[in-house]
């Protein structure tokens, strides 16, 4: 039941996308949300869906998992569309007591719509292809000349690295706690708010004190591996740029290109 | 009466995805009232899932589940019932503790029944001397105790639900022999007094055959046997081919008999044995001294 939960919904694989540098993938990705609110118009982001399409097909990820990574976003997606319907002043389309749809506010909304479409899908696309590990790697590599500014960047990419590891563990726990105190005739499945948020307090005290306990425990195990920070620590696998990020590279940026073309040449919809 | 009937049990995790596994494959069995059953297994074996089936907290893919010859799902709704008539002491149960006082957390199961708030208090003396726990120490938060206190505690904690089949997931896992004979005496004490059927979960064969009187062999999601002990420790070939062990003492009475002592090959405690020793050498002494 707990165990169905995905976080971190790394898909392995061992495509191109997957192969390619978390930093670049990290940049890249920036670029392309970039790109999805430099196009103006349907062509431009019309360009933006056939290049996330392509990526996805690359990187061989099931279209079904793109559909689970976007269900939880459907209400926000409705409520942009909504609001922009009604919203958007131009020419009345369909008019009714105070309600009026304008063929202006139809086109923005589906615009909005395809365009939060593409954002998460283009993101999930990088959580997908990269290991959470790998994906800290990335960002503390890519935040690293902010230590200058005395941020403690490897401390934060530690941090979320460990988070990220006991997650699942976690998860298993909590398993084992509801099953114990199930058996002891803890009902967590009845009663009203307040009863169940009760309910959860056998679940949740055992839970923070083995979450400190593992704590305790990692830490001591960390120090006797002689972990004493970032400082002049090294890494087992180095991070490379390669040709197929460059590739990577080119390839982002002939599409903005384009759209900028596009947004130029076909300035289409929206008034 | 049979305690717990078991009626073609499946049950098969993640079923239709590519994880897809049958941890109890078609298990029938029965548990007569009043029995002290051990039960062994190599690690996922399957033995864990099918006593998880016992008090309902794992619904079966297939096949029914009968306490008191009263079938478990028949209404799911009142399911609670029945974990308060098998009481389930899991793994490391000292996890599981949460309350202010030790007297409160094992009171937590009594109190989830309904009952009157003075038959709690007497569950709780009662549960507590079983596993004897002093009266200073119910007072104290859980958290302050020792590992093998805190343990005492969980188990008491199930105890005090005064279930009428008490099963127990590897009670004595990472306690020091001392702790580990000491609880184990606790429970044998509790089957003793109270008549109830007793379930025990065990990696320790000397355990096993110190305490049960039916050994159930779970293997690869069947029953492989279930029969009396001595039975059971008979058939050491068959137990380890499935990874498992007879007591060393069945051993050492295996291989004296082989060299041709007069002893008993299948003794399974350190009990028998020793008589059996001793009455071989009164034996010896008495033809010395015709």
């Amino acid at each position: 039941m707990l165990k169905d939960i995905t976080i971190g919904q790394y898909f392995p694989g061992n495509s191109v996308i997957h192969r390619m540098d978390p930093r670049m993938k990290i940049v890249l990705s920036i670029a392309y949300i970039v790109m999805l609110f430099m196009a103006k118009g349907f062509s431009g982001l019309a360009v933006g869906v056939v290049f996330l399409a392509i990526c996805y097909g690359v990187s061989h990820i099931p279209v079904s998992l793109i559909l689970k990574s976007l269900k939880p976003v459907v209400p926000i997606i409705l409520f942009t569309a909504v609001l922009n319907m009604f919203f958007v002043e131009g020419d009345p389309l369909f008019q009714w007591a105070f309600i009026t749809i304008t063929k202006q506010g139809l086109s923005t909304a589906a615009l909005m719509s395809v365009r939060i479409v593409c954002l998460i899908a283009g993101t999930s696309l990088l959580t997908y292809t990269t290991s959470p590990i790998v994906l800290t790697d990335g960002i503390e590599r890519l935040l690293s000349p902010l230590k200058k500014l005395h941020l403690p960047v490897h401390e934060l990419a530690m941090m979320m690295t460990i988070a990220l590891r006991f997650i699942p563990t976690l998860i298993e726990e909590t398993d084992k706690i509801m099953s114990a105190q199930k058996a002891r005739g803890a009902d967590l499945e009845s009663g009203g708010l307040v009863q169940r948020a009760k309910a959860l307090v056998p679940i949740l005290i055992p839970l923070f004190i083995s979450a400190f306990r593992r704590a305790d425990d990692l830490a001591l195990a960390m120090e006797c591996r002689c972990y004493r920070g970032g400082e002049g620590r090294t890494r087992m696998k180095q991070l490379k740029l390669t040709s197929r990020d460059i590739v990577g590279a080119i390839i982002v940026a002939l599409t903005i290109v384009a759209i900028i073309l596009l947004n130029i040449f076909f300035p289409l919809a929206i008034a | 009466m049979a305690a717990i009937t078991v009626e073609h049990l499946s049950h098969v995790y993640s079923q239709g995805t590519p994880f897809e596994k049958t941890a109890v494959d078609d298990v029938s069995l029965t548990i007569e009232e009043g029995e002290f059953v051990g039960v062994i297994g190599h690690t996922g074996s399957g033995k864990s899932t099918l006593i998880q089936h016992f008090n309902g907290l794992l619904k079966p893919t297939s096949g029914r589940i009968l306490v008191e010859d009263r079938d478990m799902w028949a209404d799911p709704k009142k399911i609670r019932e029945f974990r308060f008539k098998v009481g389930l002491v899991f793994q490391y149960p000292e996890y599981q503790l949460f309350e202010e006082t030790v007297a409160k957390d094992i009171a937590f199961g009594p109190s989830n029944m309904g009952l009157s708030p003075e038959e709690v208090q007497m569950r709780v003396q009662q549960a507590a001397q079983f596993v004897g726990l002093r009266a200073d120490k119910l007072e104290k938060s859980p958290f302050e105790l020792s590992g093998g206190q805190k343990r005492r505690v969980a188990i008491a904690g199930v105890m005090a639900m005064n279930p009428k089949v008490l099963i127990l997931d590897e009670p004595t896992a990472g306690l020091d022999p001392r702790g580990r004979d000491k609880v184990l005496g606790e429970i044998k004490q509790y089957h003793k007094t109270q008549g109830n059927t007793v379930l025990l979960v065990s990696h320790s064969m000397e355990d096993i055959a110190r305490y049960a009187d039916r050994v159930l062999v779970m293997n690869k999601g069947k029953v492989a046997m279930f029969d009396t002990t001595e039975n059971v420790f008979a058939r050491s070939e068959e137990l380890a081919a499935m990874g498992l062990a007879v007591p060393q003492v069945s051993r050492i009475c295996r291989g004296l008999a082989a060299r041709g002592l007069n002893i008993d090959p299948n003794c399974y405690t350190i009990e028998q044995a020793k008589q059996q020793l001793l009455a071989l050498r009164a034996g010896k002494g008495a033809d010395q001294n015709a």
